[in-house]
């Protein structure tokens, strides 16, 4: 509760943001029991109707309620962020850590394949990738999490070049602890912190690389909706529909707002001389 | 002017001497990078269902046969792989697949010119706003001036281009119908949408780093010092502070136009504009085996190019680090 | 101060425009056709490209023996002035009029002809037209390698002028296939040059080096940009050409095709936008153009699997359809409801088949198949590539079958070369799918379900139809082929290999000031007959 309190009193719009994002994320988990229609069901009669009090954002091209496709394709959208940071930040913190942990020739070698994989066109990688193996959300979020990960790697092993001189890393290796017991127990635990932080920054460039993608066709497929889907279809029947484009627009960048208000907010609250070197 | 003088005085040969080794170093560290581009690039691309002559009309398989055998597609995959290699060294990069008649490098001539020019002119955009907004921003320290463009940029920053691109169609080619809104160099006035679009997000970036490198200058002694000679304040701003305030914006000049390429894809898409990113998204659905991989190796070629230019650059710029002589 | 006049400057930069093109006006006056052909040409080769966009520029630039009708459906002599045709229809001998040369001066001869079937028989230039010629004795022998010896094909130069055609059965519409650019001339001399007979990346498409035999020739070719022909002196008939010049747009955006048309930038809008359609239907009655097209959009059913081999699952499937609000309501685009795989033309061929909306039958049939109420109907797929217009279709027949059979369909949406791969592979249950008649007869349509045929693809086969066909191919008279046809079509219909969906239309917008482009189901408007007035 101080926590909240102290994080409240010192970052409002961070702490709005988390409420934000936490709404957001009830809302997309409770969407079944909030809205009355389904996303995949149509009528063809209806076609694309604007916001009335029956549908509160109007209807698709296909009569269906453009409210309950957002809150469905709220959750792709989230689940795709969080299951990707997720991917990265489990492969970056364990190679950022290892390479920061073993140092010398290991360190060196692993930081130059992060260097080369830097240089890669991925955004090219990630729609061949979709295009080979085929789209679905499961690879969706792994493949973009698989690319995501090199600031990750990097951040975590600039902080384990530090740690692994401390006296109780030392202590640990003169008791004969194994590296792997040391890195678990000693290492990753303290670089957590500055891990989570970045991860909320990450979130949101994830969810814009799956709006990109699905913008491009190659999201999830249909009915399902993501809001990327929900942009590209909006933008195309722009000049007639308009509440097709505008309002997922507007909850999505609302979103990315909010996420990146909670980033700085963390990092401020968590570390705030870091902060400002950064800005 | 003690700074003047030093610039002057700090290029002997020594410092070209380092900058050539830096320069080549780099430039040998590419060497594996493009290696890794080319064979991930063109092991994933024939990795990918479907092949360049796939078309609604079903060629006999006698045809196909023989198309791949025209274009050696049936040699082993390392065999094509180290032909490929020791064409492109010598700067042939084959022909396009989809394009027959035509060579990957004459796509690339034809697309390569409009994808500068976007990015040009998105950088300019970008430098021009972010920076102003940016000095703007801290010479108001905590005021409206300094809310104002700081949650402006945030904007920039929070809504990406494939929102702002269509909204901005949306606004000013639809409902108020003053401008084209798609297509570069046909109508006038079709420039202005994709360059906002891709370099508002970049303005964004720029108005934040100008403004905490700005801060950072504008509370050291030399800065105090020359208020106090008298000096005008303008000529304190952009001489002195801004020389210093830039360094954080001009050391993300690289990354920045690195990332604009990458974003010229979605903007390019968007707009419907025939530059190299949409002719390589297009590519790889159309499974141009060649065009794909040469635009790969040019993107990544500019960069690897653009981050380095920025390096020496900021290197440069900066007499502190020229001093230490910290470009290794 | 600096910053601003260079903020000037670079808003002078991007509100200025970079080409100066020609307006509708002046190019009316100058004689020049202004057209929106889509997207950029794969390439000017007639013998290398598949394409709507490149055929347009071609049947500028080149001349076959025969050419479409404007006006109709058959064709009307081309670089051929005459030809007979022996009574058991094998044998064709083409007049190659005497006027008609190359754009070098060179004549145009028989020979020239027996060259360029060569070029595209020829197996390693890997054309993807060669069947335009398979009707030719020996001919696909040849491009499959199975015979090498060109002497072999029915194809030879009795004289200059004077071409004799062997063909291996009769074939109606052999006439009509000879319209089709695969079929046109090349100049042997300007092939050789430029890397021989079999080389596909060839320059000789270029403006400095293209040798061509039609009313234009090409002058400026910027890739992504313009396509610029101008009139050929040497024409045979360039007496009689209006045009002096086309210059063809490749604007592969339709907005931006949109903007062209209304700031007079073109004289045609290839694609009216859908939400337009009804406006300018409105308002400009006299510009607006809605023709039938020898199209097909239709649903592929793989017949090999489970239950979909069942004819009344078939049946039920396409019950369930209704065809008229589809397009009413979601394609939006003018198109026709498809009754028949064959697009129908009143004055030629009218199948009497009809595929009706009725729901109840639909589950009684689907009942009968062991499947009441859907229960027990295993999850299928429906897979197409991507596109919005695809999609829009494919999730409302998804609902389709979903509500009125309880039928559960998954969407899977690919991209268009691993769409073609799967459905080559057989990898699919039921794909959607398109086809654009070659030559305006059943045949281009029907015999692509003949068994095996490379476009089949659904498995499905039927001796009786088959054996009609056949029976179409060597009907005496025109009147028994069309009920060979018809009976085929029946069949087809009443089996449902695949489920026609709608008809394609052409949707277009036309200035006035353009005469002589008339109606036609090819949509094919030869430059010859068009005329500009002021």
């Amino acid at each position: 509760m101080i926590f909240l309190a102290n994080f409240y009193k010192n970052h409002k719009l961070a702490f709005f943001s988390s409420v934000f994002i936490f709404g957001l994320v009830f809302l997309a988990i409770i969407t079944p029991f909030i809205t009355p229609y389904s996303y995949a069901e149509q009528n063809l009669f209806l076609g694309a109707a604007p916001p009335s009090s029956e549908y509160m954002l109007g209807t698709d091209v296909l009569g269906r309620d453009l409210f309950t496709r957002m809150l469905y394709g709220s959750r792709v959208s989230l689940l795709v962020g969080f299951l990707a940071t997720l991917v990265a930040l489990t492969i970056g913190v364990l190679w950022g850590s290892i390479a920061g942990y073993l140092g010398g020739r290991t360190d060196s070698i692993m930081m130059r394949i992060v260097d080369i994989l830097d240089g890669l066109p991925f955004v090219i990688f990630l729609i061949l990738i979709l295009v080979i193996i085929g789209r679905s959300m499961t690879l969706l979020f792994l493949a973009i999490g698989a690319f995501g990960w090199l600031s990750m790697a990097r951040i975590v092993r600039v902080q384990v070049l530090g740690l692994r001189r401390q006296d109780y890393v030392l202590a640990a290796q003169s008791m004969g602890a194994s590296n792997l017991r040391i890195l678990l127990n000693h290492i990753i635990p303290n670089v957590l912190s500055s891990v989570i932080v970045y991860s909320t920054l990450l979130i949101p460039q994830f969810m814009l690389l799956e709006a990109f993608l699905s913008f491009l066709g190659l999201g999830v497929q249909p009915p399902e909706s993501s809001w990327g889907i929900l942009i590209r279809e909006g933008a195309i029947t722009m000049e007639e529909y308009w509440w097709l484009l505008i309002f997922p627009s507007i909850v999505f960048s609302l979103t990315l707002f909010a996420l990146n208000f909670l980033g700085d907010g963390l990092r401020d609250y968590l570390d705030p001389r870091k902060t400002q070197q950064l800005s | 002017m003690v700074s003047k003088h030093a610039r002057h005085s700090s290029l002997p040969v020594y410092f070209f001497r380092r900058l050539t080794y830096f320069i080549l170093k780099r430039i040998f560290t590419y060497i594996p990078v493009m290696l890794v581009v080319i064979s991930a690039t063109f092991f994933m691309v024939h990795a990918a269902p479907g092949g360049p002559f796939d078309d609604d009309r079903v060629a006999s398989p006698e045809i196909l046969k023989q198309l791949n055998e025209t274009y050696n597609l049936n040699d082993p995959l390392i065999t094509q792989l180290g032909n490929y290699l020791v064409n492109a060294v010598q700067g042939d990069f084959g022909p396009s697949y989809k394009y027959p008649g035509r060579t990957v490098s004459e796509l690339i001539a034809s697309g390569l010119p409009i994808t500068v020019e976007l990015a040009f002119y998105a950088i300019l955009f970008a430098l021009l706003l972010g920076v102003l907004s940016g000095i703007i921003a801290s010479l108001n320290p905590g005021k409206f001036l300094d809310y104002l463009p700081m949650s402006i940029s945030m904007i920039g920053i929070c809504v990406p281009s494939i929102i702002l691109g269509p909204i901005l169609i949306l606004f000013f080619g639809i409902w108020i119908d003053i401008l084209p809104v798609s297509g570069w160099g046909e109508f006038s006035g079709d420039k202005i949408l994709p360059t906002i679009t891709l370099g508002s997000a970049y303005a964004a970036i720029f108005a934040r780093l100008t403004r905490g490198g700005m801060l950072e200058i504008l509370a050291q002694d030399f800065i105090r010092t020359a208020r106090a000679k008298g000096l005008n304040e303008t000529r304190v701003v952009f001489f002195h502070a801004l020389r210093g305030g830039i360094m954080p914006t001009i050391g993300f000049l690289g990354p920045a136009i690195a990332g604009l390429f990458a974003g010229s894809f979605v903007v390019e898409t968007i707009f419907q504009i025939n530059g190299i990113g949409r002719y390589y998204v297009q590519a790889a659905f159309n499974r141009d085996y060649t065009l794909i991989l040469g635009i790969s190796i040019l993107i990544t070629f500019f960069t690897l190019t653009f981050v380095l230019l920025s390096d020496i650059l900021a290197t440069y710029l900066n007499p502190r680090l020229r001093e230490k002589g910290s470009m290794n | 101060m600096k910053k601003i006049s260079l903020i000037l400057f670079v808003f002078a930069i991007l509100s200025c425009s970079s080409q100066e093109s020609l307006d509708v006006e002046s190019a009316n006056k100058q004689g020049i056709l202004l057209l929106d052909n889509g997207t950029e040409p794969q390439g000017l080769d007639p013998h290398i490209v598949t394409g709507v966009t490149e055929h347009k520029i071609i049947i500028a630039l080149f001349e076959g023996l025969t050419m479409q009708n404007p006006k109709g459906e058959g064709i009307i002599p081309g670089a051929a002035e005459s030809w007979t045709i022996s009574s058991n229809g094998k044998e064709l001998l083409f007049k190659i009029r005497d006027d008609a040369v190359w754009s070098n001066g060179d004549p145009l001869t028989a020979d020239d002809f027996v060259y360029s079937w060569k070029r595209i028989l020829t197996p390693a230039l890997g054309s993807k037209y060669p069947d335009m010629l398979y009707a030719v004795k020996n001919a696909e022998d040849y491009n499959k390698g199975l015979i090498n010896n060109f002497d072999l094909v029915g194809v030879e130069a009795l004289d200059e002028k004077v071409l004799k055609v062997t063909l291996r059965t009769k074939t109606p519409f052999f006439l009509k296939q000879l319209a089709h650019y695969a079929t046109y001339p090349v100049h042997p001399n300007t092939i050789e040059k430029f890397g021989g007979i079999s080389n596909r990346d060839s320059q000789w498409t270029r403006p400095d080096n293209m040798i061509s035999n039609g009313p234009f020739i090409l002058s400026e070719w910027s890739i992504n940009k313009v396509i610029k022909v101008n009139k050929n002196d040497k024409y045979w008939d360039s007496d009689n050409l209006k045009l002096n010049g086309i210059h063809f747009f490749p604007i592969d955006n339709e907005s931006t095709a949109d903007r062209y048309y209304r700031s007079g930038k073109t004289h045609n809008l290839n694609i009216i936008q859908t939400e337009k359609i009804s406006k300018y239907k409105n308002e400009y009655p006299e510009e607006f153009k809605l023709e039938k097209y020898f199209g097909t959009y239709y649903y592929r059913i793989n017949t090999d699997i489970e239950p979909l081999n069942d004819v009344k699952v078939r049946k039920a499937l396409s019950l369930a359809i209704d065809r008229q609000i589809l397009v009413d309501r979601v394609t939006k685009g003018g198109q026709k409801p498809a009754y028949s795989f064959t697009p129908p033309s009143e004055n030629y061929y009218d199948p009497p088949t009809y595929l009706p909306y009725d729901p109840s039958l639909a589950r009684t049939l689907l009942a009968e198949a062991g499947f009441p109420d859907g229960n027990g109907f295993p999850e299928f797929e429906l897979l197409y590539n991507t596109n919005e217009g695809h999609q829009k279709i494919a999730q409302a027949i998804q609902q389709f079958w979903l509500k009125e059979l309880g039928i559960k369909v998954t969407l899977t949406n690919v991209d268009w070369k691993v769409y073609l791969d799967r459905q080559s592979q057989g990898e699919f249950e039921i794909t959607r799918a398109g086809w654009i008649g070659d030559y305006v007869d059943p045949n281009s349509f029907l015999d692509m379900m003949v068994k095996d045929r490379g476009n089949n693809m659904t498995g499905w086969s039927n001796s009786q139809y088959d054996e009609f066909l056949m029976k179409a191919a060597f009907s005496e008279s025109e009147k028994d082929r069309i009920t060979y046809f018809t009976e085929a079509e029946k069949i087809l219909m009443d089996e449902l290999p695949i489920i026609p969906i709608y008809t394609y239309t052409r949707v277009y917008m036309l200035k006035e000031e353009v005469k002589g482009w008339f109606p036609n189901m090819l949509d094919t408007h030869p430059y010859q007959f068009i005329s500009l007035e002021d």
